[in-house]
């Protein structure tokens, strides 16, 4: 359970957003759209607790974020930063054991136990024949998903995604989008962020649309992504269907920009 | 169990390679020694018997080469420490201990005791007092400025007060007596274990140890560190004390070597790479082998720069040009690792 509570974030010469309330329930997962620059990012890091709120709260089971130990905000939320290259040529083994870290003592190293849960989550991920791979060496997609067994690693009850598909190929963000429903029925919390309605669509039971920093709305997918809501976040005329879809066993509703140039 | 034997075998190795150069170390210079006597004299002490051996031969080795190969060791394992974890810490392969002021204040603080002509004791611990200071310094200013990225304020402040430092240096120099006060500037700033004694040592050790105990300790977290504030901080790692703590360490290393030998460049830039080469980059694994490597590359350069010519070679001098070959060939070996 995650409560956002009339959450005012940014920095203190410089405020981003306010008025941001949503609440998550436990295996729920939750996606945020919104146009570049919009505060997703500055969002996440108020929720993760990496920067202090202007004003507001934001709560989990245990208490207010902004009073919980850096080690023990680790233990409840796991991150997935956007895929980067990485400093130095870590084992992609090393790199998710490194998600162990709040849960190793401040001067100990991961044990036997850590290394089995890095193990196990390398394993969930489909990624275990890259557990001795260079991290600076593997595709993006690769990358992603080390990152994501990294954050499982934590075992968190929320998971944070910032943009968990951007820089992946259509396949790739397939599978991490897969991957994450896995999660979602298995009881993890998701909050992610993504720049494609269609993804939305897919693998969130709700949606957040922040449009300069306030939120627009916070409903079910059907309801909040429409042609309306989405030309007054994006600014551009979107058609928003419904398809039937033998595969799916469910009609799949898709969007797509109606180009004002004829083609 | 075959990745438990390659630990063991990183380690063993470059160990017993030093080992054989410390024997070879003791045997060489302007009295050489057979290393089956220095061996046999070894032996003898720890075990208390009587070796026989001629008084002068007891004083090469304990009086005069004990000390300097001691200090080799101990500054060279000490500064590949510290550039070992400045690497991991600011994320750079490029970073050496010196670059948030430690050896430019060190420096200041030894030239400030030469010019004032004071005894060597006295120069060894105004180095060591401002090297110390000279980071406090940095480091105040880093975290006064906020805003920015609290790794690159640091590092900038380093360089900037690095360079004032270097400038009040120089000014030193210009109004120091050309004659006496002069050169041994100048010596000191080139570094060198010539006059290292036992007394020394023993004032080095105590702070060396110091700085490495938290760098150990903390050995897991610099892995972590080196993923950035951010991510780190997601991790569970509170940046701010972790790094604070680390730079700590690493000064007081620093400084300490910096006061017994002077400005002793290119061993915490050069060897932490040599070390990921070998172990890789976790730091756990790194760390004990960037200082094996760290040690042998300083005894190695102190014994040439005691032995090539009839008169001392400055240890900063020959550093550089046994460094710089090194680290460009590490460049085109290693390229691939860095990006």
């Amino acid at each position: 359970m995650l409560a956002v509570d009339n959450l005012a974030f940014g920095y203190r010469n410089k405020p981003v957003g306010r008025d941001v309330s949503f609440t998550v329930a436990a295996g729920e997962t939750l996606g945020l759209l919104g146009p570049n620059g919009c505060g997703k990012t500055t969002l996440f890091r108020t929720i993760l607790g990496l920067l202090a709120p202007q004003g507001g709260r934001v709560l989990i089971e245990d208490g207010e974020v902004a009073a919980m130990s850096r080690q023990a905000i680790a233990r409840q939320f796991g991150y997935v930063p956007q895929a980067h290259a990485g400093y130095f040529p870590f084992a992609v083994r090393d790199v998710v054991l490194m998600g162990r870290t709040a849960h190793v003592g401040l001067f100990a190293a991961p044990g036997e136990r850590d290394r089995a849960i890095a193990e196990r989550m390398l394993d969930t991920l489909g990624i275990a024949h890259l557990a001795d791979r260079t991290y600076t060496q593997i595709s993006g997609g690769e990358r992603q998903l080390a990152l994501i067994a990294r954050a499982l690693a934590q075992e968190p009850r929320i998971l944070v995604m910032d943009e968990p598909t951007a820089n992946l190929d259509f396949g790739n963000q397939v599978r991490v989008l897969e991957r994450i429903r896995a999660l979602s029925r298995e009881g993890m919390t998701v909050i992610l962020s993504t720049h494609d309605p269609d993804q939305a669509f897919q693998c969130c039971d709700r949606v957040v649309l922040i449009h300069q920093g306030r939120m627009l709305a916070c409903a079910p997918p059907e309801q909040a992504i429409t042609p309306a809501s989405l030309r007054q976040l994006y600014g551009v005329d979107v058609a928003v269907v419904e398809i039937d879809s033998p595969e799916a066993g469910r009609p799949l509703r898709i969007c797509t920009p109606t180009l004002r140039q004829p083609l | 169990m075959k990745k438990g034997s390659a630990r063991v075998v990183e380690v063993v190795v470059p160990l017993a390679l030093l080992l054989a150069m410390v024997v070879g170390a003791f045997a060489v210079g302007k009295y050489p020694l057979d290393w089956r006597d220095v061996c046999w004299l070894f032996w003898a002490k720890l075990t208390g018997t009587p070796h026989g051996f001629p008084p002068s031969f007891e004083t090469v080795v304990f009086g005069i080469r004990g000390p300097r190969i001691a200090g080799a060791l101990l500054i060279g394992a000490a500064l590949a420490a510290a550039g070992a974890a400045y690497q991991g810490l600011f994320r750079n392969p490029l970073v050496s201990p010196d670059i948030l002021g430690v050896s430019s204040g060190a420096a200041l603080g030894a030239v400030l005791g030469i010019f004032l002509s004071l005894p060597v004791a006295a120069i060894q611990g105004l180095a060591f007092v401002f090297g110390l200071g000279a980071v406090a310094l940095v480091y105040l200013i880093g975290s006064s400025v906020r805003g920015h990225d609290p790794v690159l304020v640091l590092v900038l402040a380093g360089v900037v007060l690095g360079t004032l430092f270097g400038s009040c240096v120089a000014l030193l120099k210009y109004l120091a007596d050309p004659y006496n006060q002069l050169p041994a500037i100048t010596f000191w700033l080139l570094g060198s274990l010539a006059g290292a004694n036992g007394g020394d040592i023993r004032a080095g050790v105590l702070p060396m140890l110091i700085g490495l105990v938290p760098l150990y300790l903390l050995r897991w977290r610099m892995n972590v560190m080196s993923l950035g504030d951010e991510e780190a901080q997601a991790l569970g790692v509170s940046t701010r004390r972790t790094r604070l703590v680390v730079v700590a360490a690493a000064t007081l290393m620093t400084s300490a070597a910096v006061a017994m030998a002077g400005v002793v460049g290119w061993i915490g830039l050069l060897i932490p790479h040599v070390a990921r080469l070998i172990a890789g980059p976790d730091f756990t694994r790194m760390l004990p082998v960037a200082m094996i490597v760290g040690a042998a590359f300083l005894l190695g350069v102190d014994t040439l720069a005691r032995t090539m010519t009839g008169m001392e070679i400055p240890l900063g001098v020959l550093t550089a040009f046994v460094g710089t070959p090194v680290f460009i060939w590490l460049l085109a070996a290693a390229r691939r690792s860095w990006t």
